[in-house]
């Protein structure tokens, strides 16, 4: 099924919307009242400012990572798309014996798919994250939300799922599900030799690892496994610890409304004798997969991206058919640019086009990425290369063609007028307009006034 | 004062009314305006469509059209957004026509923004009464900086009073080719600006742009509200004489 036919089911769906709606009210609510707090433009242009330091030097940056990262007994692997991501980690696990991974959020497996791979490598993979653990033992669902991945579902569809895979009685509190939960994931937690998360910063002055977590699962992941593999995007490096602290006062604010996660971990190199926890193994795995191609690219811009959703939050397209439609890993704006981009334009056609245009994005987003400009840029490339459909081109054809010719763009309006008003038979509207029905299957077309503006104003201005 | 009045394709096409009721306002603004015939589209549906070349052609038109003029005004924000904030664009590789495009972008004003920070209108000739809601349009709002212009111009109408609505500056979810290639999608969301407008109880909803205000009319009558006028600022302030 493709977009088109994914959003016109979902945005059906009234069930679905609620839920979104829901969500709407946490966050968008959240961030009005959290980003309230800060000299939001100051703060904006100053994080916009360190992303686009780091992407001028890119490899300058990821190299002063690796050796900073390396010096603390990390271990510093590239991937250059997601089919090398999996062959590195279940290399690793072979390496150290692994049987069981468990892992926090990471949108980099997402985009490699990781699980899958795991699984035939022997590895039983367990996600930790609530969200990411209620669509795996729903058999391995997509998630939909890059922060919240399971928002489609409501508390009901999570309890009936808990007691058909727990086969324990059916619950409907949050906090006894969570409870639940925990309950079932700590045997993982204790009996798992790999952990495996994603990374929000990579710190290139100390080879650290940033990471921003709600429910203590990620801490669990990194601390508790003897190895540790971090898998994220190049793009993801940032100079310093003082750049990590400014981006921390907008990224929860955008994301969640809060002023700080429940949990921020820093993490630094191995665990050393004197240190109570923390893996003995700890490897980075940095990957390009479409990244180092935007460099220097019309799409630079979108690198600076932080992942706080606060595009997707605020998008009245994502509002009203939620992420599934959207395909792949990333749904919104954010996904309407990085889909095309990382998959291939031609594979996601209506992405860039799924977009009223109304730059509600372009204003929340905490790093000042001009999210329509891109998506607008997406078109013109699907233009040069001759992707749009023929009668649309045509027709655009057409049209432009007339209005650069007044006289016959008269004549043409004059007459488009009168169709229009026959269409309507004498009346304020239309009701079914054939040559544009998607149009008039939702809502009427209100008739034209009468004759147009440029022909009442010659008579006028003749008489 | 010299003021060139581009009408955009929409009004010319579809109410002409409101084309009347700007230039009505402008004069009663004390300007001198002009309305060159052979105007037509500022270029949007090509520039949005991914199509440039089009688009800068168009573009081209309007500010030859158009650059002997003091000012240029449009009853509508994504129109006078485009010519402001986009043109530049177009000609980002031609500093001849860039400069050309810039000049007469920073002289681009939105109908209300300019009655009310550059005209400054005080005496408004309409005579609503009633309650009103408004809309504000994405273009105007996000790329001008169309906000308070309407509401201080609506202020002066002593019938008026102003009732807000939940999420004003939302979308209504009509995005030019967005509204007929995502059909279902766009109705959708306008169905949500309609039941917003429905519950501030207003009599009026009122918005200064004719994408959105088809969007919403034709939402608004197939919901079954045959009652909720859907007006243009410009109508509004021009009052019932400015009709064509
Ligand atoms: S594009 Fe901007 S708003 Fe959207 S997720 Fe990235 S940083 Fe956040």
């Amino acid at each position: 099924m493709h977009f088109k036919a994914r959003a016109s089911a979902a945005a059906a769906d009234k069930a679905l919307q609620a839920k979104l709606a829901t969500a709407k009210g946490l966050f968008v609510e959240g961030r009005r009242r959290a980003v309230a707090e800060i000299d939001l433009e100051a703060t904006r242009e100053a994080s916009k400012d360190i992303r686009n330091r780091c992407l001028a030097d890119l490899d300058l940056w990821l190299e002063r990572f690796e050796r900073e990262a390396t010096r603390r007994g990390g271990q510093v692997l590239w991937a250059r798309d997601g089919a090398e991501i999996c062959r590195l980690v279940t290399d690793i696990a072979r390496r150290h014996g692994v049987r069981k991974a468990i892992k926090s959020k990471s949108m980099l497996s997402e985009e490699a798919g990781l699980n899958a791979a795991l699984e035939a490598a022997g590895v039983q993979p367990v996600e930790t994250d609530l969200g990411e653990y209620i669509l795996q033992i729903n058999d391995n669902e997509l998630p939909s939300h890059i922060i919240a991945p399971a928002i489609h579902k409501t508390k009901e569809e999570v309890a009936e799922l808990f007691a058909r895979v727990h086969h324990r009685p059916r619950k409907t509190d949050i906090g006894e599900m969570t409870r639940e939960a925990r309950e079932m994931l700590r045997a993982h937690f204790l009996s798992a030799d790999m952990g495996i998360s994603g990374g929000n910063f990579l710190v290139a002055e100390t080879g650290s690892v940033a990471l921003v977590t709600n429910e203590g699962n990620g801490r669990m992941v990194t601390t508790l496994p003897k190895v540790h593999v971090v898998i994220t995007g190049v793009e993801k490096v940032i100079p310093t610890l003082e750049d990590l602290a400014t981006l921390m006062r907008i990224l929860p604010r955008s994301a969640t409304g809060q002023t700080i996660s429940n949990y921020f971990s820093v993490l630094t190199g191995v665990k050393r004798p004197e240190d109570t926890d923390g893996p003995a193994h700890l490897y980075f795995i940095l990957v390009d997969n479409g990244r180092v191609d935007l460099v220097g690219s019309g799409f630079q811009d979108m690198l600076r991206c932080i992942r706080c959703a606060a595009c997707i939050n605020h998008c009245p397209v994502y509002q009203t058919i939620g992420g599934h439609a959207y395909g792949w890993v990333y749904p919104g704006p954010m996904g309407s640019v990085l889909t095309p981009l990382y998959v291939g334009i031609e594979n996601a056609i209506d992405l860039p086009h799924a977009a009223t245009l109304c730059n509600q994005c372009g204003v929340v987003c905490p790093v000042k990425i001009p999210l329509p400009e891109l998506m607008r840029k997406l078109r013109e490339q699907q233009v040069e290369r001759g992707l749009r459909p023929w009668g649309e081109r045509a027709a655009l054809k057409l049209w432009a063609w007339l209005a650069r010719h007044p006289r016959l763009y008269a004549l043409a309006a004059k007459l488009g007028v009168r169709y229009l008003n026959w269409l309507a038979e004498g009346g304020d509207r239309i009701r079914v307009m054939g040559i544009a029905p998607s149009w008039t299957a939702g809502r009427d077309f209100p008739a034209p006034e009468g004759r147009t503006f440029r022909e009442q104003y010659l008579s006028r201005r003749s008489k | 004062m010299k003021v060139g009045l581009f009408v955009t394709c929409l009004v010319d096409l579809m109410r002409p009314r409101i084309g009347f009721a700007a230039l009505r306002l402008l004069e009663a603004a004390g300007c001198e305006v002009v309305v060159p015939t052979s105007q037509t589209c500022c270029g949007q549906p090509a520039y949005n469509s991914g199509d440039r070349r089009a688009a800068r052609l168009l573009a081209e038109k309007l500010i030859a059209e158009f650059e002997g003029c003091d000012w240029v005004v449009a009853p509508s924000g994504s129109c006078a957004g485009m010519i402001r904030a986009h043109y530049p664009d177009l000609f980002a590789d031609d500093p001849a026509w860039l400069e050309r495009a810039a000049a007469l972008g920073s002289r681009t004003y939105e109908l209300a923004d300019f009655l009310a920070s550059v005209a400054k209108l005080d005496k408004v000739p309409g005579d609503f009464t009633g309650t009103v809601t408004y809309h504000d349009s994405c273009s105007g709002l996000r790329e001008l900086g169309v906000k308070a212009q309407p509401r201080a111009l609506l202020a002066k109408l002593p019938g008026v009073i102003l009732r807000e609505m939940n999420g004003a500056e939302e979308c209504c979810g009509f995005g030019g080719a967005f509204a007929v290639k995502f059909g279902e999608v766009s109705a959708r969301i306008a169905e949500k600006k309609c039941d917003n407008v429905r519950a501030s109880g207003a009599d009026a909803v009122v918005l200064g742009d004719l994408g959105c205000m088809l969007n919403i009319e034709g939402k608004l009558r197939r919901m079954g509200d045959e009652k909720t006028r859907v007006l243009h600022i410009a109508e509004v302030l021009a009052g019932d004489d400015a009709k064509g």
